[in-house]
């Protein structure tokens, strides 16, 4: 007992010694505050010395202390390293915070707007929540206007809803996916994107070719996942209002509470109005639908980062209605009469989805997680005298394990989902019911020999009740084969049912006849299409005048094995039925970022589309889509001052090339239109003023030079005639457009 | 039956005697100090702790200059991790917390920039990190 007490006193000699000149403090976790619990084991030494402490049990440390160290740095495993200056002698206490992203290896003090990655091995480029500001954008659907590798188009006449296409393929032929969790699909297919308002969108990852097995078998041409807004990291309260020239208001509001150390909740409300009748191209149709969304969304999110535990868990609510048709159309008068031509489309949606994620707190390479997610979407709907109501229920599952093989050098996911969904349709008179449920197992494999070389290889095999036993194989390749170039390559195979109505909900807008070849197939007596996926793509960074830029080449290929075409080259029939020979999307782009000077940006990028099929006609191009584009993005912004406040300016060019139309030739001579339409250029603009961190406002215009499609409907006079026809658009309806709006936030 | 009992307590004994022994754990973490300057060091020294087999994990911060590392003990050691990051040119701090010094030939490989015994070169990314932060 002696000798102890004799040692602690020896031990604590020096301690004493040195009291004058040691420094002390606490270092706490800053997910629970509250508890004041310390952390054992974080390291703190002096910056650029060997003087270093360990945390006691309680999360103290004594480090000697000289008047020359300025800089404490406080590491942990698994948390953010921090350096803070000292500058008295008072006991410091710290919190740390978690680290996001374990390898991060790239250090950036300005957030890019949009991020090409250098590192990951799939063509993935990251679009976050300061690029979605640059357009002022209302909801996803709309946000890609200042993105190059998505091309945004007009689906019809009526419903002025923007479609997306990526590798010049259609929005179903992309998984898109929120928070890693399918969500436009089915019966949301043309719609589901103007359901997430733009500012509930935190980034975007866009995946050119063949996705990830794990997120399931069915993206074609890509993958597009949508990150909302998280409870833990969004602002207290933020507010944006929107007005256009052209009658939309929007406003959005965020409310975010911490419920307690570990939980938080977000409330996030939508709501837009368009409620003026414009008809600027005199063909007595609405410009633009009337419409009104409202749409609410909570979220809860738990994190115990000392256990290891995340979750999210999720309920949303929404209820869209739009109008359209002929001026004086009365719905309540009106409606499945011949006394003018009207349209309403209203959907009520109802989601929840719950994750559940475990990290192994000693081993952070190994994970384990957990989604599920049910969604009840039902859209009642009648263009003039046709009626188009679908009720589609659809769960969703997928547990993902993470883990090593030997290292990290070595990494794979594995697990298994479930999938289940319910389609209830009524066309006229015809009822289509069909339910779909799949089983399946996958597992990738993901090798980086962390220098120059990596790879993702992903193998799924699901049993599907209508599209049998298959097997999705995907691959992914990078290479470097000089600095600052990166080379990819991925090939992948798609399968999905294609659900002819919802995707083409545009048909019912005119008189077109309905024809579907059956082939007694399981899905509408069709069969499920499947396509490969090849790419390749090379990426150059350079320095050009002591600026920094990059130039991007990418070549895709879809080649469908089956397809279900949608055939519209009878101007009297649309028909769908299996493909019979070649249906190949080439696609091929250059895309050139350049920093012009300090904060000044320019994107560029053209872009040529080789859409053919082979249809009953004959081998065609596809009809209303441009062979070229031209894209340009230029952006600049004013060095923040001190206060927060600052200039922004952006404006976006596009330039579309002559597009094939489909065939009009058997139309009476006043409603038959020429073979190719012309080529055409738009521009938008918008400019921002960040008054403080607190508020900012901004104005801008859609479609500057008023690019207009004189006659987007055939036979207007018409209505119900055998040659109403609202689904040629080739170009914008409604002209020029200006809006202004404010955002304020409190964080 | 004797004989039974006999080679299976014997089994016994081996496996108690082992796991009293060695106690060796699959998932040890380690930190130890390695000297570097930037992000190619952070790769270099990651990579030479990755490549030896048995280690798992491996995570360097460019600050504290900690070296963050799981592995198998019972296919590796940390003198083994720490030679190995030595013949890549980074000193280590050693378990009896000395600091060893890789050797000049081996401290030569690295490359120019990183050259972090040198006092200007230290200065170069401090000015660096100075120019990045006023932006």
């Amino acid at each position: 007992m002696k000798k102890y007490i004799l040692s602690s006193i020896l031990l604590l000699i020096p301690f004493v010694i040195f009291s004058q000149t040691t420094f002390k403090g606490m270092i706490m976790d800053k997910n629970n505050p509250k508890d004041n619990l310390g952390v054992e084991g974080v390291s703190v030494h002096w910056l650029q010395t060997n003087v270093s402490a360990i945390t006691n049990k309680k999360g103290w440390f004594t480090i000697p202390y000289k008047p020359e160290y300025k800089k404490l740095v406080v590491s942990y495993l698994g948390y953010k390293t921090d350096t803070i200056s000292i500058t008295s002698l008072k006991p410091l206490h710290h919190f740390l915070t978690e680290e996001g992203e374990l390898n991060e290896v790239v250090v950036r003090t300005k957030k890019k707007a949009t991020y090409k990655s250098y590192l990951t091995t799939a063509n993935m480029f990251t679009v976050n929540s300061d690029e979605l500001l640059k357009a002022a954008c209302c909801n996803l659907a709309e946000s890609f206007e200042t993105n190059p590798s998505i091309d945004v188009s007009f689906s019809d006449a009526l419903t002025g809803t923007k479609q997306i296409q990526m590798l010049g393929l259609t929005s179903p032929y992309l998984l898109i996916s929120q928070e890693n969790i399918p969500s436009v699909r089915g019966a949301s297919q043309v719609f589901g994107l103007t359901f997430t308002p733009g500012t509930w969108v935190e980034s975007i990852q866009i995946t050119k070719g063949a996705g990830s097995v794990v997120n399931g078998y069915e993206s074609i041409s890509g993958q597009i996942n949508a990150e909302l807004v998280k409870p833990f990291s969004d602002n207290k309260f933020f507010l944006n209002a929107y007005s256009s020239l052209n009658g939309r208001l929007e406003l959005n509001t965020h409310f975010n509470q911490r419920v307690s150390d570990k939980w938080q909740t977000g409330l996030y409300i939508h709501g837009n109005y368009r409620g003026e009748k414009f008809d600027k191209n005199n063909d007595n149709f609405l410009d633009n639908p009337l419409a009104n969304q409202i749409n609410v969304m909570n979220r809860w999110q738990y994190t115990d980062a000392e256990k290891g535990w995340v979750s999210f868990i999720n309920v949303r609510f929404l209820n869209d209605e739009k109008q359209t048709g002929e001026l004086d159309f009365i719905p309540e008068l009106d409606k499945g009469t011949t006394n003018a031509w009207g349209s309403e489309i209203d959907t009520k949606r109802f989601e929840t989805s719950a994750k559940l994620g475990y990290v192994f707190p000693e081993l952070p390479f190994q994970s384990i997680g957990f989604q599920m997610a049910y969604s009840n979407h039902q859209q009642d709907s009648y263009f003039g005298l046709n009626v188009y109501d679908i009720v589609h229920e659809s769960v969703y599952s997928n547990l993902i394990f993470n883990s090593i093989i030997g290292d990290t050098r070595n990494k794979f996911k594995t697990g298994i989902s479930f999938t289940y969904d319910k389609f209830d349709e009524l066309v006229n008179t015809d009822n289509f019911d069909r339910k779909e449920n799949s089983l399946g197992a996958f597992f990738e494999y993901g090798f980086d020999n962390l220098d120059d070389f990596s790879f993702t290889a992903g193998l799924r095999v699901d049993t599907h009740n209508l599209l049998g036993t298959f097997m999705t194989p995907r691959l992914h390749l990078r290479y470097v084969p000089w600095e600052n170039s990166v080379v990819r390559a991925s090939f992948g195979r798609g399968k999905r049912s294609a659900n002819i109505f919802a995707e083409n909900q545009q048909l019912f807008a005119s008189s077109r006849q309905i024809k579907i070849d059956n082939v007694g197939g399981n899905i509408y007596g069709l069969n499920a299409e499947i396509a490969w996926n090849y790419g390749v793509s090379y990426m150059q960074k350079f320095n050009l005048f002591d600026k920094k830029g990059d130039v991007t080449f990418d070549f895709y290929q879809t080649d469908f094995k089956n397809q279900v075409i949608v055939d519209w080259e009878n101007p009297q029939e649309i028909s769908f039925y299996d493909l019979d020979g070649k249906s190949i999307a080439n696609s091929f782009q250059v895309e050139l970022s350049y920093n012009l000077a300090r904060n000044f940006n320019l994107r560029t990028a053209y872009k040529y589309f080789d859409i053919s099929t082979d249809y009953k006609s004959g081998n065609l191009q596809k009809p209303i889509q441009p062979k070229e584009r031209f894209f340009a993005n230029l952006s600049y912004e004013t060095v923040t001052k001190e206060n927060g406040s600052q200039w922004k300016f952006d404006t976006t060019f596009n330039s579309i090339g002559k597009q094939r139309l489909p065939n009009t030739a058997s139309n009476p001579i006043q409603y038959q239109l020429s073979e190719y339409s012309e080529a055409y250029q738009m521009l938008n603009l918008q400019i921002t003023k960040v008054f403080s961190e607190k508020l900012e406002v901004y104005i801008g215009a859609e479609n500057l030079t008023n690019v207009q499609q004189k006659n987007p409907i055939l036979a207007s006079d018409e209505p119900f005639g055998s040659n109403f026809d609202s689904t040629i658009v080739y170009s914008p309806i409604f002209g020029r457009a200006m809006y202004a709006g404010l955002r304020f936030k409190i964080k | 039956m004797k004989k039974i009992v006999f080679i299976l307590s014997l089994f016994l004994v081996g496996f108690s005697t082992q796991s009293q022994e060695i106690k060796k754990k699959k998932n040890a973490k380690v930190a130890f100090e390695v000297d570097g300057i930037c992000g190619m060091c952070k790769k270099r020294i990651e990579t030479a702790a990755l490549k030896t087999k048995g280690v798992k994990f491996a995570l360097w911060n460019v600050q504290s200059h900690q070296l963050n590392v799981i592995l198998d003990e019972r296919k590796t050691d940390v003198l083994t991790i720490q030679k190995n990051i030595l013949k890549v040119g980074h000193d280590v701090v050693g378990l009896d917390a000395k600091k060893i010094t890789a050797t000049e030939e081996d401290y030569n490989s690295v490359h120019p920039c990183c050259k972090y015994r040198d006092e200007e070169i230290i200065l170069n990314h401090e000015g660096g990190l100075k120019k990045q932060k006023k932006q």
